[in-house]
């Protein structure tokens, strides 16, 4: 069903979720700077983040 | 394109597809060189795992620790980065009809990746540099092994940069129509996800590594695991995502499996890119200085959806061989398609059970150990290499030496030799691995803990004394490492001797029945869904998992009150 909805469809505009998809580009921005800041900025500012002892 | 460079090219009389030769070469060599290291790490698994036996004891202390070091290292690393830069190559290269941007720069790759692993085995085999992979500071190993270690991270992301330059050149020169193929999706999931691990371990060793030469004073020991899981986790699910899409890959040659929804299964891998890194907070539930918030965020809310992305793939990679089967007639009751299987067929085999056991095994073990109360149970205890047996060896290695099977027909043109050997293969080893994968976790869930040598503590001040039943598990478990190495021999004897001995195949398509065939080239490389949701087996396997799962976890959490009783 894809596969004829495909090449029927040339002229429609391509869905937004698969212009994401077919680039890898975004893929790679996203997975990176994701975890970046979610889970080593944040992690290593936690860690910054504890007092020191006297 | 100019004669010379029609030149590079053949046609694989099995898929039609065209296959540009210096990639091939880098494929051929990278795999080699993953099964020498997998061998090397295998055989230190062995004397481990002897080791841990109590009636055998083989080795003493600090080679026992020189031993778990090389073995974490070879295999969890070396065997599994090779054979994915090999992955990388095929599913860009081969899948899309495209040349490998720039075959110069793999070479490159390929011989930083070599000169980093081997430099790091010195090191380690030297005997001062006993830190086992994670090498948390303060504890410091000679320079060169973390040299080693960066060479071969720096290695693998030029490998990483050639595959996304070969999409590139594949989408200008127009080598494909429309989306990839989910195969190479799920090969760019885990170039993405390769990208992140290798920048996180580049931030940490390379000042791991000026510390241990005196050009720095302190590495903050939290830090250290903060960022450096940030690696060791996220490599984990490079090699969630490629063995995943190997499933796909075999399911679609020896089947002609289709996906049953692209779009599904492309949001699934949507969800590693987004999320699956995040979990790599797991390994740090029990470090006090991290917050509940970080924790929690970063385990639970962001980890579920990637183990839905992974629950989505248990669900369609099943069901889409359902939907081949029962397209070839297949149809009678609930799982004649399943019985009808190519069961001999060791590629087949071997992807079928690493589906299964990584799900059953890995994944639920996985989900219990990454809540974050119920691993105050089994943290630091064998429970975890239980768990990551079931994921990394159970899954990963397992699907990784399935594909082999038809790797070697495709890119080395040879037919497999020792037929009877291959097709006991993958049942040896998946009997051999669900064995040090249930015992481990056994005896963890008795408090044995991990990475010890004497499991008795006969020295401490404070004695331990365990139930007998970890004793008997820590002897199952030899037994069974015993059984997983002849499974990993087998592997090993098989593929090496197809490669010097296989009759050679020549631009002739392999013989049918070998199993090697690869008859339905168009779904590999190709968009397109199998279009039907009418597969009560693959609904009535679902259940049987959910229900295991479900029970196991509360089992878990009924432990866990047992430890804290609420009154
Ligand atoms: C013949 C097959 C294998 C056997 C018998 C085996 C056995 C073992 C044993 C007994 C341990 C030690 C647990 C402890 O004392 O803490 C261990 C650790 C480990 N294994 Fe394996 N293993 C095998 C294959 C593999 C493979 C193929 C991989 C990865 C792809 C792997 C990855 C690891 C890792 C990462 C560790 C942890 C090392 C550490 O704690 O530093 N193993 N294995
Ligand atoms: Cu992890």
């Amino acid at each position: 069903m894809t596969d004829t909805a495909r090449s029927a469809g040339a002229a429609e505009p391509i869905p937004f979720m698969q212009r994401i998809l077919d680039n890898p580009f975004i893929l790679l921005f996203l997975g990176v700077s994701i975890p970046a800041v979610l889970y080593l900025m944040w992690g290593v500012m936690e860690v910054a983040s504890i007092p020191v002892a006297q | 394109m100019s004669a010379s460079a029609n030149a590079e090219f053949r046609t694989c009389p099995e898929t039609g597809l065209k296959v540009h030769l210096p990639a091939e070469k880098l494929i051929k060599v990278n795999a080699v060189t993953a099964v020498i290291f997998l061998a090397v790490g295998g055989l230190f698994g062995l004397l481990v795992a002897l080791t841990r036996w109590p009636a055998v004891h083989l080795l003493p202390a600090d080679l026992f620790y020189l031993a778990l070091t090389a073995h974490g290292a070879n295999v969890l690393l070396f065997w599994i980065i090779f054979f994915e830069m090999a992955v990388l190559y095929f599913a860009s290269a081969l899948l899309l009809n495209s040349r490998l941007a720039t075959p110069a720069w793999g070479w490159v790759g390929y011989w930083l990746m070599l000169v980093g692993a081997v430099l790091a085995n010195i090191a380690v085999l030297q005997g001062d540099s006993t830190v086992m992979f994670t090498s948390y500071v303060p504890m410091k190993a000679a320079p060169h092994f973390y040299l080693g270690l960066i060479v071969f991270a720096v290695g693998a992301l030029i490998g990483v940069f050639v595959f996304f330059a070969t999409l590139v050149v594949a989408k200008d020169e127009n080598t494909y129509e429309g989306s990839v193929p989910l195969v190479t999706f799920g090969a760019i999931t885990a170039a993405v996800i390769a990208v992140f691990t290798i920048v996180s371990g580049a931030i940490i060793l390379i000042p791991t590594f000026l510390w241990s030469i005196g050009l720095i004073g302190y590495i903050d020991p939290l830090v250290y695991k903060v960022v450096w899981w940030g690696m060791g986790h996220s490599s984990q699910q490079i090699n969630v995502s490629a063995h995943v899409a190997v499933w796909y890959a075999i399911a679609a040659l020896v089947l002609g499996a289709k996906p049953l929804s692209e779009k599904v299964s492309r949001v699934a891998f949507l969800f590693y890119i987004l999320f699956l890194q995040l979990a790599s907070a797991h390994h740090l539930l029990a470090e006090p200085g991290m917050s509940e918030g970080w924790k929690v965020f970063n385990t639970s809310y962001a980890m579920y959806l990637a183990v839905l992305g992974s629950m989505i793939h248990g669900l369609t990679v099943p069901g889409s061989i359902e939907a081949a089967q029962r397209e070839k007639g297949y149809t009678h009751g609930a799982f004649e398609w399943l019985r009808k299987a190519p069961w001999g067929n060791p590629a087949f085999a071997g992807m079928f059970l690493s589906l299964v056991m990584f799900g059953f095994l890995g994944g639920i073990s996985g989900v219990v150990m990454g809540t974050e109360q119920l691993n105050l149970l089994m943290h630091n205890t064998l429970y975890v290499p239980g768990h990551f047996h079931g994921t990394v060896v159970a899954g990963t290695t397992l699907a990784f030496m399935a594909v082999t099977y038809l790797l070697v027909p495709l890119i080395f043109r040879r037919g497999l030799v020792l037929n009877k050997m291959a097709q006991w293969q993958p049942y040896l080893f998946a009997i051999g691995v669900t064995g040090i994968s249930l015992f481990m976790m056994g005896a963890g869930t008795l408090g044995v803990a991990r990475r010890h040598w004497d499991m008795t503590f006969s020295d401490a001040v404070v004695s331990v004394s365990y139930p007998a039943g970890a004793f008997l598990m820590m002897g199952l478990n030899g037994v069974f490492a015993v059984l997983a190495t002849l499974g990993g021999i087998f592997y090993i004897v098989v593929v090496v001797a197809s490669i010097l001995y296989g009759p050679k195949l020549g631009d002739k398509a392999a013989p049918k029945p070998a199993p090697a065939a690869a008859p339905r080239p168009a779904a590999i490389a190709s968009y397109g869904s199998a279009g039907t949701l009418k597969l009560p087996g693959t609904a009535i396997l679902v259940t049987v998992f959910f229900v295991a799962f479900v029970l196991y976890y509360y089992v878990n959490w009924k432990y866990l009150a047992a430890l804290w009783p609420m009154r």
